[in-house]
């Protein structure tokens, strides 16, 4: 199955564009999508663990179950300033 | 702390209107919101007499504390433990050429009365701390986070819930921002991401920059979440994100929910007081 990944703020600036298109066997769930960008984008390996996935505008588990069409938006924290 | 485990619940923040009048001057000051059925004379009193706590006079609290003290929010606390530096000046509009060097919250205050001298300005000129964070934040209705760094973040999520107190958040970086609305008991910011990024995951303002105009952007949106909450009016940004890519200016929201298994909020929490918030977020190691 296919899924639209949106990218927000340093998704967005690590692969240089605003959404994907990511090809999924037909039963995968967050946690599958999100190892598969990171298979295929490794230098998203530090940001993914603490980024919170929406699919179609809510709030989504890692566990949750992925559906053709589905709209996943990957968003990492942002502080706001320095550290 | 009125109850750690279960905060009363507040949908919106609860602020006795006294038997205030309005001086003929201030009748005319706030004509455009009282001529609003929504607002009204009884809304600008509940206004005038709200306190909101401001964390961080920087890129987010400047535009927030401006639009609060000219919609005459009666008590406005400033905490900041920083002076103005001129790398500030490209975006925090609380500051001015003259305040480079002057600490953060005099620079603050002196903007704020400019702008409105009826407001009570009250100035905590430290770092928000574990230690401090209950004294000072117990004293406000509601809280505008402009902090800046993770630590804060999580530090500012967990005594506003511990508190029952509002949370009006916002972050920013780059192109993006982010704006939400926490009420205590409907989610927090853990639900959002349990765990802090390791130190150098994400970068700073100061590592990656920011358009200062987003912060324009972003801070007056916390704004009117505040003055909403405070007016009792509207759908406010609680239990939805609010995402802006001022690149491409597109505003999206995404459903929020608060996590059952959340450790501040959740059904067994585990949080039930502050924690070492530096250690927290690894920046420091974790004490035996």
């Amino acid at each position: 199955m296919k899924v639209r990944v949106h990218l927000f703020a340093l998704y967005r600036e690590r692969l240089g564009c605003g959404q994907v298109e990511v090809e999924l066997p037909a039963v995968a769930s967050v946690e599958a999508l999100l190892q598969s960008l990171v298979e295929t984008y490794p230098s998203l390996a530090r940001l993914v663990p603490n980024t919170m996935v929406a699919v179609n505008q809510e709030y989504a588990g890692r566990s949750d179950a992925l559906h053709e069409g589905d709209e996943v938006a990957l968003i990492p924290p942002v502080s706001g300033g320095r550290l | 702390m009125s109850n750690a485990r279960g905060p009363a619940l507040s949908r919106e923040v609860k602020v006795v209107v006294q038997t205030l009048t309005l001086r003929p001057e201030q009748v005319k000051r706030y004509s455009r919101h009282i001529i609003m059925p929504q607002v009204g004379s009884k809304g600008q009193r509940k206004l005038m007499e709200a306190k909101v706590l401001i964390v961080g006079a920087g890129g987010l609290g400047s535009p927030s504390a401006v639009y609060l003290a000219l919609a005459g929010v009666g008590t406005i606390g400033i905490v900041d433990f920083d002076r103005v530096d001129l790398s500030n000046l490209q975006r925090q509009i609380l500051h001015h050429n003259d305040d480079v060097g002057q600490p953060k919250v005099v620079s603050a205050q002196e903007a704020i009365h400019q702008y409105n001298p009826d407001v009570q300005v009250r100035t905590h000129e430290t770092r928000l701390t574990s230690e401090n964070a209950i004294e000072i934040v117990s004293q406000y209705d509601l809280v505008v986070n402009g902090a800046d760094n993770f630590p804060a973040r999580y530090l500012v999520n967990d005594v506003c819930y511990l508190l029952g107190k509002p949370l009006v958040d916002g972050s920013i970086l780059l192109f993006d921002g982010q704006a939400t609305v926490f009420l205590p008991g409907k989610g927090c910011y853990r639900c959002l991401f349990p765990t802090p990024p390791p130190p150098g995951a994400v970068p700073s303002c100061a590592e990656a920059g920011v358009l200062g105009a987003l912060t324009g952007l972003v801070g007056s949106i916390q704004a009117t979440e505040a003055l909403k909450l405070i007016l009792g009016i509207g759908q406010s940004l609680a239990s939805r994100l609010l995402l802006v890519d001022a690149l491409n200016m597109e505003f999206r929201t995404v459903r929020l929910r608060r996590n059952p298994k959340c450790p501040l909020c959740g059904d067994t929490p585990t949080v039930k007081e502050l924690i070492d918030y530096e250690a927290f977020c690894g920046l420091k190691p974790v004490e035996a």
